[in-house]
């Protein structure tokens, strides 16, 4: 019960400040409110007994991609609107499509979940075949922070490291971009 | 219900208060050891020897009027102040004051990177100090802070990943209880990760020698010059109490907590006659006073030394540490 009240609260919070996020007419209030809905999203990981998610949420998304968005958009002159530099018939078109491609894939990775939540409820679920299987003791206190750890490193071990090489890339690439003379 | 519920808020409370007393004291041991240092008294009016100037300072500028500049953007102008504040307080829900659990708010498994992310929002409130204020040196300071925060950030996280793989735990106890297990502080197992914490420390908390965000002499005062009474007074708070979460984390990962000097030697079994959270605070305190010291004691870094210092040497030390450690970790 206690949960279902938290739950819906958050929901009803996190979807709230989504809408302002867009609907904000200065950049940087918009920018504060998607800190905050960030924060609301790591809550909401911390009642899925995913602490170490829920850190590294506040830790990536708040406390670092967030500032940088700050810094883009207090640098950044914003006096003439954004809509100005720009084809509102092009925005209308490339919006809807973004949209329509995000919607399908929340509702391609839902179908997903909820099938393969099916087949693993007799398997035991995730990290049930880790060595850290039942060290989770208290309420507070799980120790998905190791099964995550084991997964990644065995299970997941060359998309993680595929991904980190693309990190890499991207930021050699800023480099380059913006140092054109090295 | 009580042991839920009534119990942590009490210590929260209690908590909160010793650490915003601490804040006041820490401001007049400031003022009196520069004093000192400088051969000056130092506040000696107020009380014996101006111990009560730790209160009046909180009355005066809790009376001081509260000015909103003209200009400046209302709401945010005052989010800002708060947005600095909170999170250093917040901090304080995972530090351990001692081994068992009345002395701790939380022992939570991610405990050293819920600091690390909890202290990553502060920078918010420097930023936004600076931005609302829609004034340009404020600007300036604020954009200074923020890129030193940053850059200092990676190298101070990515040292104390080299101390986690030493204990394997990112719980907070859980490395105090490694280091008593291993009979030794971790300051003498990982000393270079010490330095470029402590160095790192010094600059996350916009301290001297790398005070460039308050440099008075260029930026009349910093990113708090259009802020006055209670709100300016936010912004001292959490810097004062910043200053005690590093002194924490340092004293935590490198000095044992709780734990008195080398707690496997019998001949200095008489050291924990004193109870373990002395200890912790005495620590603190010492590492406090080394802030003070080295404010008093060295000039200001200039703005590009202080970006180099940080990304050319800071984080190239960091890597090889790490590295050093995994390799070490592995063979032994």
């Amino acid at each position: 019960m206690a949960e279902a009240i938290v739950f819906w609260t958050l929901a009803v919070l996190i979807l709230g400040l989504g809408v302002m996020v867009i609907s904000a007419r200065s950049a940087v209030h918009s920018v504060l409110f998607l800190v905050v809905n960030f924060l609301l999203v790591a809550v909401l990981y911390v009642t899925l007994n995913a602490e170490f998610v829920a850190v590294i949420q506040v830790l990536v998304y708040a406390g670092g991609i967030v500032v940088l968005y700050l810094f883009v958009v207090m640098l950044v002159n914003l006096k003439k609107a954004p809509e100005r530099y720009a084809d509102p018939r092009r925005i209308a078109w490339t919006g809807t499509l973004l949209a329509g491609a995000v919607l399908a894939e929340v509702i391609a990775i839902v179908y997903a979940s909820v099938s393969s939540d099916e087949a693993g409820a007799a398997g035991g679920g995730f990290g049930a075949d880790t060595p850290f299987a039942e060290c989770g003791a208290g309420p507070l206190v799980s120790c998905n922070t190791e099964q995550l750890g084991w997964v990644l490193y065995t299970s997941y071990l060359i998309p993680f490291e595929l991904a980190s090489m693309l990190l890499l890339v991207a930021m050699v690439g800023a480099i380059v971009l913006a140092k054109r003379h090295l | 219900m009580l042991e839920t519920v009534v119990v942590p808020l009490l210590k929260i409370a209690v908590l909160l208060n010793a650490v915003l007393v601490a804040v006041t004291f820490l401001v007049l041991m400031e003022r009196k050891v520069i004093a000192w240092a400088q051969s000056r008294l130092g506040p000696m009016r107020v009380g014996p020897y101006g111990i009560l100037q730790a209160i009046a300072d909180p009355i005066k500028l809790i009376l001081k009027e509260d000015i909103t500049p003209a200009k400046a953007d209302k709401y945010v102008f005052t989010l800002a102040p708060i947005m600095s504040l909170v999170p250093a307080l917040v901090v304080f829900a995972v530090v351990p004051f001692g081994p068992d659990p009345l002395y701790y708010v939380s022992d939570i498994n991610v405990g050293l990177l819920f600091i690390i992310s909890v202290t990553s929002i502060g920078v918010y409130g420097i930023i936004l100090g600076g931005w609302a204020s829609n004034s340009k040196y404020p600007l300036l300071a604020s954009l200074r802070a923020s890129a030193q925060l940053i850059s200092y950030e990676i190298a101070v996280t990515m040292t104390l990943v080299s101390v986690i793989l030493t204990t394997g735990t990112l719980s907070l106890v859980g490395i105090v209880e490694a280091q008593r297990e291993g009979g030794l502080w971790f300051a003498f197992v990982q000393p270079v990760a010490l330095m470029l914490v402590f160095i790192g420390g010094l600059a996350e908390t916009n301290r001297a020698p790398f005070d460039l965000p308050e440099a008075e002499t260029e930026l009349t005062g910093g990113f708090h010059t259009e802020y006055s009474g209670m709100r300016f007074s936010l912004f001292f708070l959490a810097e004062y109490a910043n200053m005690i979460v590093i002194s924490a984390i340092v004293v935590i990962m490198f000095f044992g907590g709780w734990l008195a000097p080398f707690p496997n030697v019998p001949a200095l079994a008489f050291l924990g006659f004193l109870p373990p959270w002395v200890w912790f605070i005495g620590k603190i305190f010492l590492f406090l006073y080394v802030f003070i010291w080295i404010r008093a004691t060295l000039p200001r870094y200039r703005y590009d030394q202080l970006m180099g210092l940080g990304w050319k040497v800071l984080i190239p030390i960091a890597i090889g540490n790490l590295v050093v450690t995994g390799i070490l970790k592995v063979a032994f």
